[in-house]
């Protein structure tokens, strides 16, 4: 980094800010034109998720520098929170083992707990130690004895079509604060436990936890259902269907010279757009209203050089804590929502390569840092991630138009899919060399 | 006798594939507390080299199958190593020129170089899938088993069996090899102590003449080595998948971590310690259990204290706790 | 008069693109000779010996090592050709033994070299009994002799020591000093910087004050101790 850079006027960041933006609209009207108008929608829907999720791993690391690896577990418990919050309640599971479940958890948290104020409070340490030990084994079998008989009660009740809990049967919007909420409390745990260390460790921790958030979905069925998914969540927005069958529509969607059937898929698409658009501008009018305070300027501040911030009194660990539960809460958001955009939960479908290192590819690319960078990275690299495919199709038959036909040939035509993951390391490896501050760089 | 039969099933079903894995793990763990202690950072596309180092060695493998070389009772893919580990090799240097090089000039913090890995990661991870796919690959031949099931309880008379696969032989044979020689060489030559020196105190390790560019170097060759040879081993062990690579980035990380990052003491201690608790946490006790206590004593439930699917919360958990308890891990690595 | 073995004239420069610290700044040693830089805090005695050493960025001025222009050569360059340079802190290699810390020092020789080992364990004798031991387990005193042999190992015509004493007791540093001038007694010269000045004039042929980064006093160090400016200003009276 020379120093012309570092202290680039904000005039020429304003116009590369412009350039990206004007990029990223070209990009998507050409794919509505020369696409299709639905597939420009799914890349612009996905790309305001991907683009909230950038902005709150920016949180963290453009604003205090935490290498956060665990995105993919902080959306999945968005993903979570719209279950809980949208599906209807399984009376029947309520009935039979409710009160048995609730106190089988409250076991579980109680030992928790009780074990946590035994290490604080004992000062001998071998006493302690033995105690807590104790503890947590005597809390761990009360714990499984509780707990174990209601899930298999619960998992019994018509496993087809439910065999879980159900959820509040509350609008999927309030999901999406719940899932913010998930998110922040999870941030909170590992938070508590891992900052204060060094970078790398927050990194594996971060990885770890993902991984483990995503074997709990996966493995706890009473929750939602685990791998045999749950599908048909309730929408914020309109049905096709309905819309179809609505006259008034089918008269507009007349007029304006488009069938019925194309009308209301893009009506649809374009209502969650509209949703996630005035959820992305909140967020991003208080990121930037957050980095412009002096809790903003404070947190660079310590980016910067934690050392003198420290000796200046401020407490690093407790603001790098707030930092990163207000970043996890941003990916939860975002991950409700994008379940909710999805109408179902497939926790299989939560792969770190996607969920957590290409969010890192858009805020690298977008420009760490900077809030509306992470934005345009998002978009852009959504739109990357989307079109490489067909891309890498079409080059692969550029390549083997003059092969004879053969496994070599097929190999290669079916291979093109990961081309892909070689995109995006590629693209992330030449902006770090390159353009190391992103496309458009910090002020 | 039930005495007996317990501990036989507790080896079978503990002991052996613990010990198995976690040679597995220690070779892994190995290669990243080397990349750590001299290059200076956590290298995330480690476990995507141990697929890379794998593809190739399989490629090599099924090209002498399709000759008609093979390795008598022993899998081929013991004679393709040597060419895999070549090849890795040469892919690592050609990674540290094109990539590493022009950060390690620059002096960039090692956040940097993590970040840089992220996206060595990905090009890796595209290129193995091309060119391998994404599905399953079983590539052991050979004798599958050195004593059976049958064999062990004919020979012994015992209820419970005991099988010991060839996989598992070789895994634990070639672990103690690597890292007998890799120590001979850390400790004993001057190639390999200019290393550690460099790792101890770069600065003094300039002003004595040591060439950080040819430390460099050796390190990515023997991390090549390594996470070929883990990777293979645990292919040949269970079978070859991209993704499960991938994964097997966070017991690997926790086993170094745990051992101490840059302590490679540490780092085959740290792999045991993984395996030993995730095996042991995730298997059902029961059946040993059964052996062991009086009927009226017998648990009815499986005695399983985690699901196999939770394996990796255990790394995790683990990992946590000595973090917490001593943050330069159980042998002391680096504290930066 | 031929010229000294080491001569650094008319040094001028900083760290990187940073402001000036070193201004005009001449230093001589002869062979066999101690010279000692002494001065307050932040007078740049370390910086000059980072500058003699090649690890700073001079923009005039010159160094030469026995008649021979060096003032272009990296600080490893400078090893190869008989220059050896102990820091002050982090001179060791803590997680390797003693030996292997000497055998490093001896790194970029293809020679043998058990003859210069046994040399350094002569003149340290502890260093053999303890050439097993991990260097980080050792005393302060003893770590120094390790940082010392080290550096001894590519068998230096010039010595430089960056406050060998730092952080010992006064016993110790009475030895180390004995160790230095047995040092400079096989024809080595030194050139080492000092925070305890009195101690160290007293065993200097050559005395360096330095302030602010220029030449205040030079004179042989026992003139030095006999100046009473120097002793008002420099020695505490």
């Amino acid at each position: 980094m020379s120093q012309t850079t570092a202290h680039a006027p904000a005039s020429s960041n304003t116009l590369r800010l412009w350039l990206s933006t004007a990029v990223v609209a070209l990009l998507i009207i050409g794919t509505g034109m020369f696409q299709s108008w639905n597939l420009a929608l799914v890349i612009v829907n996905m790309g305001l998720i991907s683009a909230i999720m950038a902005l709150g791993v920016n949180l963290q690391w453009g604003f205090a520098g935490l290498f956060n690896v665990g995105i993919m577990g902080f959306v999945a418990l968005g993903g979570l929170a719209t279950v809980l919050v949208s599906m209807p309640p399984v009376e029947e599971a309520w009935q039979v083992a409710g009160i048995q479940l609730i106190s089988g958890l409250l076991m579980g948290v109680a030992t928790i707990v009780v074990a946590i104020v035994a290490a604080q409070k004992i000062a001998k340490a071998r006493t302690r130690n033995i105690t807590v030990v104790a503890i947590l084994v005597v809390g761990f079998v009360l714990y499984r004895a509780l707990f174990d008989p209601a899930v298999g009660k619960i998992e019994a009740i018509n496993p087809a079509q439910f065999g879980n809990i159900g959820g509040l049967n509350l609008p999927i919007i309030l999901a999406w604060p719940v899932g913010g909420l998930f998110a922040a409390a999870a941030a909170w745990v590992i938070g508590k436990t891992a900052l204060g260390l060094r970078s790398d460790y927050l990194a594996i921790a971060t990885l770890g936890i993902s991984e483990i958030i995503i074997a709990m979905l996966k493995n706890e069925d009473w929750l939602a259902r685990g791998v045999k998914n749950v599908i048909g969540l309730p929408r914020p927005v309109a049905y096709e269907v309905d819309l179809q069958r609505d006259p008034g529509f089918a008269e507009t969607a007349a007029n304006l010279g488009i069938d019925v059937t194309t009308a209301s898929t893009l009506y649809v698409k374009f209502s969650y757009a509209f949703l996630f658009t005035i959820v992305l501008v909140i967020l991003l009018v208080l990121a930037q209203l957050a980095l412009k305070s002096p809790w903003g300027r404070m947190m660079r501040a310590i980016r910067d050089n934690e050392v003198a911030a420290e000796a200046m009194g401020k407490n690093v660990t407790a603001r790098h804590l707030q930092i990163f539960v207000l970043g996890s809460a941003i990916c939860g958001i975002a991950g409700a929502m994008m379940t909710t955009l999805d109408g179902q939960l497939t926790p299989g479908s939560y792969q770190p390569l996607r969920f957590t290192f290409l969010i890192w590819v858009m805020v690298i690319v977008g420009g760490s840092g900077n809030n509306y960078g992470a934005v345009i990275g998002g978009f852009l690299i959504w739109f990357l991630w989307v079109q490489v495919e067909p891309l890498g199709n079409w080059l692969m038959q550029l390549i083997t138009s003059g092969m004879e036909d053969g496994a070599l040939k097929s190999h290669l035509l079916g291979s093109a899919a990961h081309m892909r993951l070689f995109t995006m390391g590629l693209v992330l490896l030449l902006v770090l060399r390159f353009s190391p501050r992103g496309l458009v760089p910090e002020n | 006798m039930d005495f007996l039969n317990a501990i036989v099933a507790l080896a079978n079903f503990v002991i052996i594939p613990a010990t198995v894995y976690g040679s597995q793990l220690a070779l892994g763990a190995l290669g990243v507390t080397l990349i750590y202690g001299i290059l200076r950072f956590s290298n995330f596309a480690h476990g995507d080299t141990m697929a890379f180092g794998t593809m190739v060695t399989i490629l090599i493998t099924w090209w002498f199958q399709s000759m008609g070389i093979n390795f008598g009772i022993l899998p081929t893919a013991l004679l393709a190593l040597p060419f895999g580990i070549a090849i890795t090799s040469l892919f690592l240097l050609g990674t540290d020129r094109v990539v590493y090089k022009f950060y390690r000039e620059k002096k960039s913090e090692p956040v940097i170089f993590v970040i840089v890995s992220l996206g060595v990661m990905f090009m890796m991870n595209g290129i193995v899938r091309f060119i391998i796919g994404t599905g399953d690959q079983r590539f052991a031949d050979g004798e599958r088993f050195i004593i059976s099931t049958r064999e062990f309880k004919a020979m012994t008379g015992l209820q419970e069996g005991l099988a010991i696969r060839f996989t598992q032989g070789i895994t634990v044979v070639t672990a103690i090899i690597v890292v007998a020689a890799l120590f001979y060489f850390l400790n004993r030559t001057r190639t390999g102590k200019s290393m550690r020196a460099f790792s101890d105190n770069e600065d003094l390790a300039l002003l004595s003449g040591i060439n950080p560019e040819r430390v460099v170097m050796v390190t990515w060759i023997i991390v090549a080595g390594l996470a070929t040879i883990a990777g293979v081993l645990y292919g040949l062990d269970k079978t070859f998948k991209p993704f499960t690579y991938f994964q097997l980035l966070l017991p690997i990380f926790a086993s170094a971590i745990v051992g101490g990052l840059g302590n490679p003491l540490g780092a085959i201690a740290g792999g045991f310690v993984i395996a030993f608790s995730e095996v042991s946490v995730t298997y059902a006790f029961k059946k040993v259990l059964g052996y062991l206590l009086p009927e009226s004593l017998e648990p009815d439930s499986l005695v399983q204290l985690l699901s196999t699917d939770y394996k990796f919360a255990v790394s995790f958990v683990i990992l946590i706790i000595v973090l917490l308890v001593k943050p330069t891990g159980l042998f002391k690595g680096k504290s930066v | 008069m031929s010229d000294p073995y080491l001569n650094a004239a008319g040094l001028t420069g900083g760290y990187g693109t940073g402001a000036d610290i070193l201004h005009d700044l001449t230093l001589t040693v002869d062979k066999g000779e101690i010279a000692v830089i002494v001065g307050p805090n932040g007078a740049g005695k370390s910086t000059a010996m980072k500058a003699v050493f090649g690890m700073l960025n001079i923009h005039t001025g010159k160094v030469t090592l026995d008649g021979e222009d060096i003032t272009n050569l990296s600080p490893q360059a400078r090893v190869g050709i008989g220059m050896g340079f102990v820091p002050q802190v982090n001179n060791i290699f803590t997680s390797m033994t003693v030996e292997e810390n000497l055998e490093m020092g001896a790194f970029i020789r293809e020679d043998d070299y058990s003859q210069t080992m046994e040399q350094v364990y002569e003149l340290f004798p502890i260093l053999r009994e303890k050439r097993n031991q991990f260097a980080g387990e050792l005393s302060g005193g003893q770590r120094q002799q390790v940082a010392v042999g080290r550096a001894l190992m590519t068998q230096p015509k010039l010595l430089m020591l960056d406050e060998p004493t730092a952080g010992v007791s006064p016993i110790v540093m009475d030895e180390l000093f004995d160790r230095i001038i047995e040092v400079a007694r096989t024809g080595i010269s030194i050139l080492m910087v000092e925070q305890n000045a009195r101690q160290a004039l007293e065993i200097a042929d050559k005395g360096y004050v330095l302030v602010q980064g220029r030449n205040r006093f030079t004179d042989t160090g026992q003139a030095l101790l006999a100046d009473p400016e120097v002793r008002k200003s420099f020695l505490g009276g």
